[in-house]
């Protein structure tokens, strides 16, 4: 019987290929016709809408992109700095608090690792936030902005690091390092940060992620479009659309809005790089997942 | 016990007082971003007056709650809230379990490899993405259903974004789009833990495919199910901004079938700039989700231990 499949086994495994081969043609065709429609040229696009295959082929948007790289540039800038000095900040404030929470011959721990729970379990909602990120730590139009609410740090992250840290880390490694007399900070610099890299790159890809599609923190805080991400562009875009779908009677400068193909060129070079580095960190963002760490 | 009567000792200070160090940072930045907003809950009960700051301003019980329910706003987008919550729900279920069981059953690995990276590549994409791309099949003038099957067939074309009745689908729909990978992930991560003897002993008391998924594969889904499910119990009263917020692209002719209780709050807040009623709201959204959450805990907590949040 063994390595025999059943008749019933090679039916399921079939039916299985088509089920998964449907569900992962719905996953690319948007994202086909999407980079087809940024690579037709615009009047084609107009006439015939959005196709698979561009009818007339044109580089013309990605031109315009270049052409207009002053704009778009700065926004692809603004998300990459965003990204990476969030993450950074993130880590080492995820790593610091976990490691100190790992902890057991310090006094008070519990009532800090209380602290942290009750940010998981209640919120302020929306509205407090605001007032609070505009009125007493006053980020609006600053660079912090867009690092500092919500993304930064959360509880969910702490607890995990910090289980990482006291469940997968031998105590002994430290305690030994205790008494040939290292600090606090010198044994998690040397001893406690290199063997927690599994743990951190979990995270610290997550909250990259977040942080290159974040578009909220923006929306609520960033009018400037100095400071705008390429995410906050494009959303921006949308509703300079919108607005002009709504009030057809002002003559608005239209050259200002970009034509169909050229919006979605820019939505092609914001999801570029996710889609790129994705095969690279598939294996974390799966652990993610899988841990609970990403939200569903 | 150990670390406890080590702890009762004495107190290493030069251990101690680094480490209380290392907590500053954190701890500041969950005042400002987390316990801040806590004590902001006060402003949905203050009449706002910007003479002396909205966090000053004098308490006037509970009118703005008593205007937002007047305001007769609540009814449709609380709703539209909880009946979206409960489509996710049933369908963020039963569909990645259903595409997990048969996933299981693919022999070849390069195979799974392809399939699992291909499905979970929309949850990378944030919302605004998204909308581009549903915008692309949606449009009125350009959108692929529109221009290459709708007008072909028909000779007009349909304003999705100004047509009520496709949203429920149309949300659903990208909503499980966006998740099916996540779900995926997830169930298949339980799947795979299931031991392999299972399935042997089944095989030898000729248990068929369909009997084997009833009684061995099913039921061992069961509490990570049953997690799943009082989670999102939880969350009920909550919504993915995001998706109501982008993927219907504000419209206001689709607010009766579109807006949640989120995109209410934002748009009174932002566009309104109506701060009585929005803190009031999301107040009241904030409550009920700590009350649902405790509960939830609680249940958890009896079906599988493990899975507790606290």
């Amino acid at each position: 019987m063994n390595g025999v499949r059943s008749k019933q086994e090679k039916v399921f495994a079939a039916v299985a290929h088509v089920v998964l081969s449907i569900l992962t043609i719905l996953a690319i065709a948007p994202f086909w016709l999407m980079i087809s429609g940024s690579l037709t040229d615009n009047e084609t696009l107009t006439k015939f809408g959005y196709q698979f295959w561009p009818k007339v082929f044109s580089l013309e948007a990605y031109q315009y992109i270049g052409r207009e790289w002053a704009q778009i540039g700065n926004a692809y800038l603004i998300t990459i700095f965003v990204t990476v000095v969030g993450t950074v900040l993130s880590l080492i404030l995820v790593s610091l608090t976990g490691y100190a929470l790992s902890q057991r011959d310090v006094p008070g721990l519990n009532a800090v690792f209380v602290l942290i729970l009750i940010t998981m379990l209640f919120n302020g909602g929306v509205v407090s936030s605001y007032i609070i990120y505009t009125n007493v730590v006053n980020v609006k139009n600053t660079i912090w902005a867009l690092i500092m609410p919500n993304l930064l740090l959360n509880g969910f992250n702490v607890v995990l690091v910090r289980n990482y840290m006291r469940n997968s880390i031998p105590k002994e490694l430290q305690e030994a390092a205790e008494i040939d007399g290292a600090g606090p900070f010198y044994i998690y610099l040397k001893i406690i940060l290199p063997l927690s890299k599994p743990i951190l790159a979990t995270v610290g890809l997550l909250t990259a992620v977040g942080y290159w599609n974040d578009w909220t923190n923006g929306l609520y805080y960033v009018t400037d479009s100095k400071l705008y991400t390429v995410q906050l562009l494009l959303n921006q875009m949308n509703s300079n659309v919108q607005y002009m779908a709504s009030h057809s009677d002002i003559q608005m400068a239209t050259q200002n809005i970009p034509s169909v193909s050229v919006r979605m060129a820019i939505a092609v070079i914001g999801i570029l790089p996710i889609l790129v580095a994705y095969p690279f960190f598939q294996k974390y963002f799966e652990k993610g997942i899988t841990m609970g760490a990403v939200k569903g | 016990m150990k670390a406890k009567t080590m702890g009762k000792r004495r107190i290493r200070w030069k251990k101690v007082i680094p480490i209380y160090i290392m907590l500053l940072p954190a701890m500041l930045y969950f005042l400002i971003n987390n316990y801040l907003p806590m004590y902001g809950i006060t402003i949905a009960f203050r009449k706002l007056d910007y003479s002396v700051g909205i966090l000053n301003s004098p308490f006037n019980g509970l009118e703005n709650f008593k205007f937002l329910f007047a305001s007769g706003n609540l009814g449709p987008v609380v709703r539209n809230t909880l009946l979206y919550n409960i489509a996710f729900m049933i369908i963020g279920t039963v569909l990645p379990i259903t595409v997990a069981i048969l996933f299981n059953e693919i022999r070849s690995v390069l195979a799974q490899r392809f399939y699992q990276t291909v499905i979970l590549v929309p949850y990378l994409m944030s919302m605004v993405i998204v909308s581009y791309l549903v915008f692309a099949f949606l449009s009125a003038d350009t959108g692929f259903i529109n221009k290459s099957i709708v007008e072909p067939l028909t000779g007009n074309s349909i304003s999705f974004y100004q047509e009520k009745i496709f949203w429920p689908f149309i949300l659903v729909f990208v909503n499980e789009w966006k998740s099916i990978g996540f779900g995926m992930v997830l169930y298949m991560s339980t799947i795979l833990g299931i031991s392999t003897e299972y399935y042997e002993a089944a095989k030898v008391d000729g248990a068929t495919k369909w009997q084997q998924i009833r009684y061995v594969t099913l039921p061992q889904l069961k509490p990570t199910i049953i997690t799943m499910t009082v989670l999102s119990i939880s969350k009920i009263c909550a919504s993915d901004f995001g998706l109501f917020y982008q993927v219907p692209k504000n419209s206001g002719t689709l607010y009766s079938v579109t807006q949640t209780i989120d995109t209410y709050v934002y748009n009174a807040l932002m566009n309104q700039n109506n701060i009585a009623m929005s803190s009031a709201a999301s107040v009241l959204q904030a409550i009920i989700g700590f009350v649902l959450v405790i509960v939830c805990n609680a249940v958890i907590r009896k079906v599988s231990k493990e899975n507790a949040i606290f």
